[in-house]
This record gives structure tokens, sequence and C-alpha cells, in this order.
């Protein structure tokens, strides 16, 4: 690739002490995401990869390694540096019953992050703002009065989502984003995010255990095991022709519908 | 005959003078050696209707109706509390979906094995911890001379489901509930955990009522399956012949909306809208607001089950594969 890479992740190392060893959690693993590409990094329980995303958006401190987006390292960077840079790299977290605060109608929700950055200044520029997101996210204007608890899981997901795009990042980090919602439900998420991230062009590092979901929304797909990744490459070339053991093994415990030929 | 033959089992809520009715009409039969997949999203009753016959419900907001549930030939609906603790853990066992929660942090694993045996089987300690042991080797825990004094939290995810599934067959029962027994494991594991649990049926020919919310899960380890969908069973049939002809529009639906990890589509084909509260009124068939192949019929008159082909029914006008 010649384009510069929208995120640049090199030796990254993410070491926990604990009483007798050091927990390698995430132990030097590096990988790129290119503008308006979707990156799936896919592993079991406690493989490090909600880690890596935790570090990318400063939740927790590298131990070595370098990360840079568009071009600048933000490992080293302090709170202060960093502040800029966290419009345009936003997280979806797994849980949206928790990542809401619901003390928050959904207007306020959404109206914070837009203050924050100073992407409005006035309320009524936010609102019409907000009203713009939450038509993106299959919501009506009048959810704005709303507050978490008055909806479905599913549509916390989605507000989740708005409150991540409508500060219109380069980068998405999500973890697990769909994980938490019935089947039904996922794909109407899933197919949102997909859609959300074609139109606007949005990099995205999208974490999930779950193979399906990962090659449904990928362009490239890492699997991570025990800290490490394991095996990097296209979509069609982990699914079709997976070369690590790993992967193999992974891709054969899936549980599988015998599909009808005829399916209408 | 079958082991298990549950009819019109009606649950509801009790709450402030109201009663709203969460699990409706739902029949079912489960054959010795039969492994039965009760799947279906959050909210649809499908977990209500295993503590309800597992008596789990009694006292609380949420009861039991009407409806039957013989086991054996036995009602387990109108037994006594004393009649109901001779079956449980003996002829009939459960496995949760959370083996941290439900397995007891204080106690070491054996003791919770050796529990239904002294209250069952009147074992002594001795013969006992030697039964455990011997259960702990069977769901393949590896070293159980030593295991056996571990704690839970001194085990893995995997692990601890093993020691849940040992504690279940303790007493060869002759049904098992396994209510999302693989949920909260990777994917490695739950397959383990799955084959594992075809071996010992194969073995011991114990029946299983297999709960899921995963129908690949379902369609890997059950002879047949039952969807549910607001409290409603809405299609029933052997995997084979439920997989082949996805009559209900929503237990298609369902399928269509999960992503294939062996071919890549560009969209999924979700099912439009959500899952109705419980205590919403819908009219009609409860599926319909979802449903494309709705007609007017659908919106004021509630389908009764009928029959497909012989063994599979269906709760719809206008079902894949049908003559209407």
């Amino acid at each position: 690739m010649t384009a510069q890479p929208l995120l640049d992740v090199r030796g990254l190392s993410v070491h926990f002490p604990s009483r007798r060893r050091v927990v390698r959690a995430v132990d030097d693993i590096s990988f790129s995401v290119a503008p308006g590409e979707v990156l799936g990094l896919v592993g079991e329980s406690g493989c490090g990869k909600s880690t890596v995303g935790r570090t990318l958006t400063q939740l927790e401190r590298a131990t070595a390694g370098e990360a840079f987006f568009e071009g600048r390292d933000i490992l080293p960077m302090s709170r202060r540096e960093f502040l800029p840079l966290r419009r345009h790299i936003q997280m979806i977290f797994q849980d949206p019953y928790a990542s809401l605060n619901p003390r928050l109608k959904v207007e306020q929700t959404l109206a914070e992050p837009l203050f924050i950055h100073r992407l409005a200044t006035r309320r009524a520029e936010a609102r019409e703002r907000i009203a713009e997101t939450l038509e993106l996210v299959g919501l009506g204007p009048e959810a704005m009065g709303r507050y978490p608890h008055e909806f479905s899981g599913g549509q916390r997901q989605r507000i989740g989502v708005a409150r991540v795009m409508i500060l219109k990042p380069k980068l998405v980090i999500a973890d697990e984003a769909v994980s938490a919602l019935d089947v039904s439900i996922q794909a109407q998420v899933l197919n949102l995010i997909k859609k959300l991230q074609r139109d606007s062009g949005v990099g995205m590092l999208f974490i999930s255990h779950d193979l399906g979901v990962v090659r449904h929304i990928s362009d490239r797909v890492a699997v991570m095991s025990d800290g490490k990744i394991v095996e990097t490459g296209n979509k069609s070339q982990i699914f079709e022709a997976p070369e690590h053991a790993y992967t193999r093994h992974l891709l054969a415990s899936i549980p599988r519908i015998m599909h009808p030929t005829e399916l209408a | 005959m079958a082991l298990l033959e549950v009819e019109n089992l009606e649950i509801a809520i009790q709450a402030g003078g109201q009663r709203m009715p969460v699990v409706r009409g739902v029949s079912f039969a489960v054959a010795e050696h039969e492994t039965l997949g009760l799947v279906g999203e959050s909210g649809c009753g499908k977990s209500l209707t295993a503590l309800a016959i597992m008596g789990l419900l009694e006292g609380g907001t949420v009861r039991v109706t009407s409806g039957t549930a013989r086991f054996d030939g036995r009602d387990l609906l109108s037994m006594s509390k004393a009649e109901r603790r001779a079956v449980m853990g003996d002829d009939l066992a459960m496995i949760f979906q959370e083996p941290m929660t439900s397995l007891n942090p204080v106690y070491r694993v054996g003791e919770q094995i050796t529990e239904t045996l002294h209250q069952h089987r009147k074992m002594s300690r001795r013969a006992a911890r030697a039964r455990a042991i011997e259960l702990l080797d069977l769901v393949r825990i590896p070293e159980p001379e030593a295991r056996i004094d571990s704690f839970p939290h001194q085990l893995s995810g995997g692990q601890r489901q093993r020691v849940m599934i040992a504690m279940a067959l303790a007493c060869d029962p002759k049904l098992l509930i396994a209510d999302e027994p693989t949920t909260a494991l990777d994917v490695t594991v739950q397959k383990e955990v799955l084959d594992l649990m075809l071996d010992l049926q194969k073995r011991t020919g114990t029946a299983i009522i297999l709960i899921s919310h995963d129908l690949g899960v379902i369609a890997e380890t059950c002879n047949s399956v039952a969807v549910m969908y607001w409290g409603r069973l809405v299609e029933t049939a052997d995997t084979e012949t439920l997989f082949a002809t996805l009559a209900h529009p929503y237990t298609r639906g369902l399928l269509h909306s999960i992503p294939d990890v062996d071919r890549d589509v560009d969209w999924l084909d979700a099912i439009p809208g959500r899952v109705p509260t419980v205590g919403e009124r819908i009219p009609g068939c409860p599926f319909h607001p979802r449903c494309e192949r709705a007609e007017a019929r659908c919106r004021t008159d509630v389908p009764e089950p009928r029959s497909l082909v012989p063994g599979h029914l269906v709760e719809c006008f206008y079902p894949f594969g049908g003559d209407a």
C-alpha cells in the first residue's frame, strides 16, 4: 500500500504486573488500518484483543511499541496532547446498558461530545446535528427527549453508534459492539454499522470473538491468541485458506447449520 | 411413549393486580434418548419454560397459570414439594448458563457433587467421593483425584461447566435440561463441552432439552427443534426438516440474521422491528408486525398450530412450503 495508513501499530506490548509474574496481555503485535478500511481483530476471551483497543484510546498504558495515527505516535502523548485526537479516535463499547449515562437524556448524551470538541457552540446548532445523526442511525428526533432506560438494547446501541458518529471521527474502534444483542437485532445494528462505515469512509478496528460477524464486516482480519497476532490477511484468505493452525482450529469449532441449497 | 410431555403450558407475571402472560399454550414432548432444542431470542420464554418444568417458579411473581408437564407419567406441575424434591437432581437435572454463579464459591467441587449422592443415593462419604472422582473423569477433568478438592475459582470456565455437568449427571438422570450451557464459553471450549454432552448422552441414554439462542449449536446437537417467539412455540420439527423448510417466517428470518462464517453476503436480511415487550397487546399473529408475508387475516386472527407434514407443526397462516 502506497498511501499512508490511518493507524500503524508496531511492536505493541501491554504487560500487567501481577503477584508472581508479568501478564503479557499484548505481546509485540503489529498491524495497520488504512483509511476507509475495516480491520477485524478476532480471538477468544483473554487473548488481549480488548486491551489493544483500550490502549489505542489511552484507557490503558502501553509497555512498549508505537502506534502512529496519521503519522504521529499517540502512545507517549499526554492527555492534553491526545485530547484533540480523541475526536478522531472513537470507541463503541459492548454493553449499551453500561456505556450510556442513565441520568442524561439522549440529547444531552449526544450534545456533550459536540461541546467538548467544540463542534458546536450553541444549543440550536447542536440540536440540528443531533437530529441529523439520530436519523442516520434509524431513530427519530423524538428520541432526543428520552432517557436510555426508555429504549431497547438494540436502540441503545444505536445511540452508542450515534454518539460516536456525531463527531465524524477518522477511526472507530468497536469492541464487541454487537455481541450483547439478540440475533435479529444484531443483524440490524451490523447492517447499520456497515452502512455508516461505507458512507463515511471511516477506518475501523472491529474487535470481536464472533467469526461470522467479523467476516461480515471486515476487509482484512487479524487473528489473536495469547497476546500475539498469529495470522493477518484479507478476509477471503483468512476464512477460505487459513494458514495458522489456531485459525483453522477456531474455524472448525464453530457450530454450523447445513444450508439447504434451494433457500428462497 | 414420551418421557416428558408438556401440554398447554401458560406462565404469567403477576404484578400490581395485573396478569401478563409470558408463555402461552406451549406444548411439546421429549422422548427417551432424544435431544430437543428450544431456541429463541431473549425474553421469548424458553428459560421460563425450563424453570417451570424444574419447579423453580414456585411462589414468585412469575408463575405457572395452567398446563401440565408429565414426566414418566406424573405431572411435575401439580406435585407436592416433597415429591418434587425426590425427582429433582435424581431423574431430572438441570445445567445453568453461568457456572461461576451456579456453583457455590465457598465449597470444594467434590462436596458439591457428592451432595446429591448423599441426598438421593444415601451413599457413604467414601463411596460418594469415589463416584465424584469417576464423574470428574467422565467429564474429562484432568487429574480428578486432585481437582475434586479445588474451589470453583481455581478452575477455568470450561472446567466449571464440566463440573456442572458432572453434578447434573451424578444420579444418572433420565432427563437433563441444559439452559444455554455453552453461551458463556469460548467457541473452542464450547465445542468440547457440546461434544462431551453428546458423547455422554450416547453412553447413558439421557434425554436432553437444550435451550439456546444459537441456531448453530441447536443444529449440530439436537434431533428436533422447537422455535419460540414471544411466549409461543411457533415451529416444531425434527432438525433436518426444520432447517430444510424454515417454514415459519420467524425461523427463516432468524436464520438469515446470522452472519455466515462460510460465505460473504453484503447485507444481512434482518427482521425489521423488534420483539414486542411483555404486556404489549398485539391482535392476530404476534409476529405479523415484523412479517413480510403478513396478510389481512394475520392482523386479526391468531394462528393455531397446524401440521405441514406429520411431526412438523407451524403456527402460521402462510408458512413457507405450505399450500395456503
